[in-house]
């Protein structure tokens, strides 16, 4: 049998339903591996102790029903754990012990999952590289001082180096399926309302949705299921019959229409991406699926308005980081002077940054010409989509413009760090389902994804296709433990 | 459209972010080069088209007026940087 950590989340139930391995023997193992792995700085806060102290008892009386049975996962920081540190990968949440869970991370343990630890990620989610992370930079197993994409960055990573068999992440505009494509791995964003955003941390609520990576589609599908369900505590939760998505898992797609937007081929976009899109095309067709081109005209516009938006909502959602209730305090000569100082000092630059803009565009005079407009366009945005989806089924598109970046190449320039999410956020912006799978690589041997777009709550589509596809393209990541010599 | 560094002083106070001045100057030079890029959107008329508000289309639903967690006093507190008994403590407002 393989190494346990390599192993997928499928085979790894398998294995622990038929008592081949036990759970202690695998938290064992994913915490042996951390323990030669804090080079790639994928942990904020580790939990070990207590899973292994868990993983014993569930041993000692075990439920094999549970759909992750024993399983130790590590979660992206933005998640609330109870008594569990939750920083957001901020030094202003450096201090915070939540008194409460997350209903994502809740699911997950009510199936049997277990917490190894949190997981390093940009700043309250705002970055495409991990690098605005009070925490350190996180590495990306697939080679030395490569960015592993943000903000799900150290889950993206821990995923790549075998140290989690799963992980969730968030993704207000791309922050799933962009680090997914950097490491060779699958990043699903569900259909906004699918999952509850009760106790993440808020970004942009609008856009903000919790969601499944893995190493292959039927990880994901498994859990998804697990995660995605109806809360009350969150006011846009939906209400909807979710599918088994694992069971309901099929490679079937025969005639199922998928459209290619033409607005996808953008400016300066590299040969390889082209090729690699392409490539993808040629893979749907050999599972059965019809290609059909289709219009997205207004697929340019996305990014500004997502850029007005996202900081608009962050600067809302972050006003209560004020030094008064709970996070870092500095001291002030009055009140006054001390919000200014705590946030001055609690807040890194890409997020003062952000809630500058935020405040812009929302203070007098502005709110029309900004925050409106953007609005105005995010309705024509959504309507490109709604009409796409009279023609087709789904949409391929490359996830990313470029592979994996070398860590400091585009920290000083925020707007060609914001085009890195070109393809993933009119995705965010219209509330759909999006999958990205790894397709191939560039000419550094850099993974490079594809993303299949779905309907709304139609992830058992988008499941499908990636599991056909992923099929077909039988990726395997090469990846050396480089960070262990 | 320019972003001076008057604004970015007016608009760090809006936003309760201290800022030296070698900082105010950056995020001048930042915001600027944000916002050429957002002006992109000034290209489309958008005069008849409503406002996306919430991509969620649901009516907010109502609930029961019921307490539903009580005693948590403490860990209200637990976090908090200064308290005093039941209370947050913050520098003193009243002269």
């Amino acid at each position: 049998m393989s190494e346990i950590t390599s192993l997928t989340l499928y085979e790894l139930i398998k294995n622990i339903k038929e008592k081949k391995i036990s759970s202690n023997e695998a938290t064992k193992s994913f915490v042996d591996r951390a323990e030669k792995s804090k080079k790639i700085n994928v942990y904020v806060t580790e939990n070990f102790e207590n899973c292994l102290k868990l993983s014993k008892e569930f041993d000692d009386k075990p439920n094999f029903d549970l759909k992750l049975p024993g399983i130790p996962i590590a979660v992206k920081d933005l998640f609330c754990t109870n008594e569990v540190r939750t920083t957001a990968g901020s030094n202003i949440l450096n201090n915070f012990v939540p008194t409460y869970e997350s209903t994502v991370t809740q699911n997950i343990w009510n199936e049997g999952g277990i917490l190894l630890g949190k997981l390093n990620c940009d700043e309250f989610a705002m970055g495409s590289s991990n690098e605005t992370s009070f925490f350190g930079n996180v590495q990306n197993p697939i080679a030395e001082d490569l960015v592993p994409g943000g903000s799900s960055g150290g889950s993206s990573a821990a995923l790549a180096a075998n140290l989690t068999p799963v992980t969730i992440g968030t993704d207000t505009g791309g922050s799933i399926r962009q680090p997914a494509s950097f490491t060779g791995t699958v990043g699903l964003k569900p259909t906004y309302g699918s999952c509850s955003r009760y106790g993440i941390v808020a970004f942009a609520s609008s856009l903000d949705q919790a969601g499944p990576m893995s190493k292959d589609v039927k990880d994901s599908s498994i859990l998804l299921e697990v995660i995605s369900s109806f809360d009350k505590k969150d006011s846009t939760s939906i209400d909807f019959q979710r599918n088994n998505y694992s069971s309901e898992l099929t490679r079937n797609i025969k005639g199922l229409k998928i459209g290619i937007p033409k607005e996808y081929r953008v400016d300066g976009m590299p040969d390889e991406i082209e090729k690699l899109w392409k490539k993808g095309i040629e893979y749907a067709k050999d599972c059965g699926a019809e290609i059909i081109d289709i219009s997205l005209p207004h697929t340019s516009y996305a990014l500004p308005t997502y850029y007005i938006v996202a900081p608009a909502e962050a600067s809302s959602n972050l006003a209560r980081y004020d030094g008064v209730k709970y996070g870092l305090r500095s001291s002030g000569k009055n009140l006054i002077d001390m919000y200014e100082k705590t946030r001055s000092e609690g807040f890194g630059e890409e997020v003062k940054r952000r809630v500058m803009i935020g405040t812009y565009v929302l203070s007098s005079g502005y709110y029309d010409a900004y925050y409106l407009k953007a609005q105005k366009v995010r309705q024509l945005i959504k309507q490109d989509f709604d009409q796409a989806y009279n023609k087709v089924d789904a949409i391929l598109t490359p996830s990313t413009p470029s592979s994996a970046f070398k860590i400091g190449e585009k920290s000083n320039d925020p707007v060609s760090m914001y085009l890195n999410d070109i393809f993933t956020v009119p995705v965010n912006l219209a509330g759909l389902p999006g999958i990205s799978i790894p397709a191939g690589v560039d000419k550094n041997n850099y993974p490079l994804g594809l993303q299949i777009i779905g309907k709304p709550f139609d992830e058992q589509t988008v499941l499908n296709i990636a599991y056909s596809m992923e099929e077909k393209i039988n990726y395997k990541n090469n990846i050396t433990d480089w960070w262990m010599k | 459209m320019t972003i001076d560094l008057k604004t970015v002083k007016h608009i760090s106070k809006l936003a309760r972010i201290s800022l030296d001045e070698k900082k105010a100057e950056k995020l001048a030079t930042d915001m600027n080069s944000i916002f050429e890029f957002i002006e992109k959107l000034n290209e489309l008329n958008t005069d008849n088209v409503e406002p996306l508000t919430s991509i969620a289309e649901t009516t907010l639903r109502f609930r029961d007026d019921k307490i539903t967690s009580e005693n948590i006093r403490e860990k209200i507190l637990k976090n908090s940087p200064e308290k005093n008994d039941d209370f947050f403590v913050v520098p003193k407002v009243v002269e």
